[in-house]
């Protein structure tokens, strides 16, 4: 097991140098510089400026170059500054941004786990009920609704018309000077409409997969012993067929790693917060070349690890694919 | 002159808006001019802005956010007045010399900065350094490089030399001074002052939290006093729809609304009770421009006739739902450079076609498209995406154009491409865009021929040697009337050789929470004043801020 890891460890170095050669030579090719954009149609701007501004940015430089250094530098972990007038360094402006995309990603998850495992589990057992049909349109038509709209609409409900949340933001104004309760209500009162419009698109896809691996699962011969051997349909369920239901769950939890890190432009944009989804829209639409590539960089580590961790999690959950690799295959 | 290019996209134009929360004054309301009362002090101003700012020191700034918020943190040495006129602000008073090559300022004394630290000569000297220094990657050099040395022969008075008449000179002042003390010696590009700005305005710094807001507390040691709002907070809204949302609860206390919200959904008794509406002429207008080194557009009858056929009326009711004003050259009507008398090219489809025809362009093949030696008169408009104000104009023109037999294609391209690869290399036909500028009417960057190299603004290639001279002199005379000589006959020349066909001069419509009292529009907009704004104590609603969230909840 152990040297097993560790093969996939070393094999992710080639992998993420690819990545990253690729990103950097793709986002290259876009048209425009970020000098141009902080210098063109200014009339206070000369020339100079721009031929100075390109320099000390180290574009006037073959790309090749740049991408050395550029990768000599990552590798002491240091991701730059960024290109904007603030000349922060990457890490900030990330670190910054940080921490509330992982909590309304988190926030997001766990709701749709919440509502769509029981959801698929419901719905399998009473497969073709009107309860399953009523759910499938539910949550299809989540699925399909887009979401600025929806987020719109609630805010106008709740926000406007009925006065009960606040349309944006993370906190109110004067959240300082709020006690402890009332600082938890405010920032989860902030937190209701953009969690919940960002789980609804997710809710379809993990209750209908949840669904049918629960009805794979209930026709397997293991259940039909099971009911056999006179076991309530409780324990039929929740214990022998749920377990097994829910390995593959496993896999989509790894999967979501990365996405935890990253926003939703559209999204973030109408509930005005700051997160990564704004912050690399912003950094690509300014031709931000360090920040780009600062947070391709860690949302492709983030990938590359979330896909190990799934498959070493996947291996201690499931006896049969341990046992196959102490046997010497390999998945 | 501070001309920047106009656009709906990132950091730009830039809708400010405020907030106000939920009002519970049911007072009788004063519909345009709302003043009543012994200021009182206290409370916070609410106002919103689609974009973060890049950096709280002036010099490196370019955006209008971050420029809205250090005006309110800085101050130059002069500033205009409600009614467009040069006033002192640092400066108490000045004297351009005779010859007009000399400027002395006589400083405030008694000025301190935000950290107690006194306001000198010396730090206007540091600031033309700063400016100037070529290691500076500023946007605003240019003016001060006219400057050819600087004295300060004691604490409080400052001298200025130019070697040539240079009008823009005194307004060009107006430039934010930075602290020298905090600054000198250092790396103005690693300051931490970006991030935490020292200036002598009437704000001074709280807090930035990055894409979510900034925080101002009004400056009790103001030269000109504390002004009477306590705080002033900047909340990043960056969708517009959001704005509108925030601020149909109160909780913004200014806005500044689209023509559709402006004209169609703020007319509910909740709004009227909650908002005064405003809308003034913004400085600035919209232009259909022909790239000059296209052969097509080297005949002025084409360029004349192309006017002719446009209906800038029409533009203004469907784009603008008829709050604009019809532009006939680079400057408002409401300013005393602009010259009335100048061809207006109003709508007139046949004279159009009668001067394309006198061009030679006939409909020799009946396909309803003009040619001429066998070549169809056809041609693409490019635009900036994410400006829907320009393609819906794009579009009115083009069945316009169509209607005298003009083909004519319509792309819109995203920003930075758009630079790059058709305004830099001039690689386009025509192309709908903006100017914003300001009272100060020198034109040389954008009309003169020696700015018409790559990136330089002149990018349609205009050439006209008594444009030139014109502008040229434009900017030597300090005198108003000599000056307007020369820009009346710039504008004339401008009218009757139609390098743009000028289009339509957008107005400010801006919501203001009714709350506040002073608030008065003149030729400057309704801000000119924000220091003298405030709320009655009656109606603070930020006074007991822990009551916050309830009051928020609550409305």
């Amino acid at each position: 097991m152990l040297s097993y890891i560790a093969k996939r460890l070393l094999l992710l170095i080639p992998l993420l140098l690819g990545i990253t050669l690729i990103s950097f030579v793709v986002i290259h090719l876009a048209p425009g510089e970020p000098t141009d954009l902080q210098t063109q149609l200014n009339p206070q701007a000369s020339s100079e400026l721009q031929e100075r501004l390109r320099s000390e940015y180290g574009l006037d430089q073959p790309l090749y170059v740049q991408y050395g250094k550029w990768l000599s530098r990552l590798l002491r972990l240091d991701f730059g500054e960024s290109f904007a007038t603030d000349r922060r360094p990457v890490l900030d402006k990330v670190l910054e941004r940080l921490p509330v995309t992982i909590l309304l990603n988190l926030l997001s998850i766990i709701l749709i786990l919440a509502v769509s495992i029981p959801l698929g589990i419901i719905s399998a057992i009473q497969r073709n009920s009107g309860f399953d049909r009523m759910t499938t349109i539910l949550v299809f038509t989540g699925f399909a609704m887009p979401s600025f709209w929806l987020a719109l609409l609630l805010m106008d409900w709740f926000g406007v018309r009925l006065g009960v949340l606040p349309v944006s933001g993370l906190k109110s104004l004067g959240y300082e000077y709020l006690s402890w309760g009332g600082q938890l209500l405010d920032r989860i009162s902030h937190l209701v409409l953009p969690v919940f419009v960002s789980a609804i698109g997710g809710l379809a896809g993990f209750s209908r997969y949840m669904r049918s691996n629960m009805l794979e699962v209930i026709r397997q011969d293991y259940i039909l012993t099971a009911r056999a051997k006179g076991l309530s349909e409780r324990v039929v369920i929740y214990k022998h067929a749920l377990r097994n239901a829910l390995l593959p769950v496993i896999t989509i939890l790894g999967l979501s790693v990365p996405g935890l890190i990253g926003g939703s432009v559209i999204f973030e944009t109408i509930f005005a917060i700051p997160g990564m989804g704004k912050l690399f829209y912003d950094g690509v639409m300014m031709r931000d070349y360090p920040l780009i590539m600062g947070i391709l960089v860690m949302g492709a580590v983030l990938t590359l690890f979330g896909n190990l961790l799934a498959d070493i999690c996947y291996a201690l959950a499931d006896p049969r694919i341990r046992h196959s690799h102490q046997g010497g295959g390999s998945t | 002159m501070r001309n920047t290019f106009t656009r709906n996209f990132l950091f730009i134009t830039i809708v400010v808006l405020l907030l106000g929360g939920c009002s519970n004054s049911n007072e009788a309301s004063h519909p345009g001019i709302v003043a009543a009362g012994t200021p009182e002090y206290g409370d916070t101003f609410i106002e919103s802005s689609i974009g973060d700012a890049s950096t709280l020191l002036p010099v490196l700034a370019s955006d209008s956010a971050s420029s809205s918020i250090n005006g309110l943190i800085y101050n130059g040495l002069v500033r205009y007045d409600k009614n467009l006129q040069i006033e002192g602000e640092l400066a108490e008073s000045w004297e351009v010399s005779e010859d007009n090559l000399t400027i002395t300022f006589h400083l405030r004394q008694g000025v301190t900065w935000h950290d107690g630290a006194p306001f000198t000569s010396a730090d206007v000297k540091f600031n033309y350094q700063l400016y100037v220094d070529p290691k500076t990657p500023t946007a605003y050099a240019e003016s001060f490089k006219q400057v050819t040395g600087i004295e300060t022969p004691d604490f409080y008075t400052v001298i200025v030399h130019y070697d040539k008449p240079y009008a823009p000179a005194l307004i060009s002042w107006a430039t934010s001074i930075h602290p020298r003390h905090l600054l000198e010696g250092e790396n103005i590009t690693k300051s931490l002052l970006a991030r935490k700005p020292v200036g002598t305005g009437p704000y001074r710094f709280i807090e930035w939290l990055g894409g979510e807001k900034i925080v101002l507390e009004s400056n009790p040691d103001y030269f000109e006093g504390q002004p009477y709002i306590k705080r002033v907070v900047y909340r990043i809204i960056p969708d517009i729809s959001t704005q509108f949302l925030e601020l149909q609860t109160g909780s913004l206390d200014y806005m500044g609304l689209s023509p559709l919200q402006f004209d169609r959904q703020t007319d509910t008794p909740a709004f009227r009770r909650l908002y005064n509406k405003y809308r003034y002429l913004n400085f600035g207008y919209t232009y259909l421009g022909y790239n000059l080194k296209r052969p097509l557009f080297q005949d002025k009858r084409v360029r004349q006739a192309l006017s002719y056929a446009i209906n800038k009326q029409e533009l203004i009711d469907g784009v603008l739902l008829g709050y604009g004003k019809v532009a006939t050259g680079p400057y408002k009507p409401d300013t005393w450079v602009y010259n009335g008398n100048v061809p207006k090219y109003s709508y007139d489809p046949d004279k159009a076609r009668q001067l394309l025809a006198e061009a030679g362009w006939q409909d020799t093949d009946d396909n309803g498209i003009l040619d001429k030696d066998g070549k169809e008169l056809e041609f693409t408009i490019v635009t900036n995406q994410g400006n829907d104000l320009r393609s819906k104009t794009g579009e009115i023109i083009q069945r316009r154009f169509k209607e005298i037999g003009v083909a004519v294609n319509l792309r819109i391209i995203e920003w930075a491409t758009f630079l790059k690869e058709f305004i830099n290399p001039g690689n386009f036909d025509a192309t709908i865009l903006g100017w914003t500028g300001g009272p100060e009417p020198d034109q040389y960057n954008i009309w003169h021929s020696s700015k018409t190299g790559p990136r330089e603004l002149n990018f349609i290639g205009f050439k006209n040697a008594e444009v030139d001279s014109l502008l040229e002199q434009g900017r030597r005379v300090f005198d108003q009337p000599q000056r307007k000589a020369f820009y009346d006959r710039f504008q004339e020349i401008l009218a009757e050789e139609q390098p743009y066909t000028f289009l339509y001069i957008g107005e400010a419509l801006p919501a203001v929470s009714k709350r506040f009292r002073e608030v008065k529009p003149e030729p400057a907009g309704i801000r000119y004043n924000f220091n003298q704004w405030f709320f009655p104590k009656a109606e603070q609603k930020y006074a007991r801020l822990n009551d916050v969230f309830f009051v928020r909840v609550l409305c």
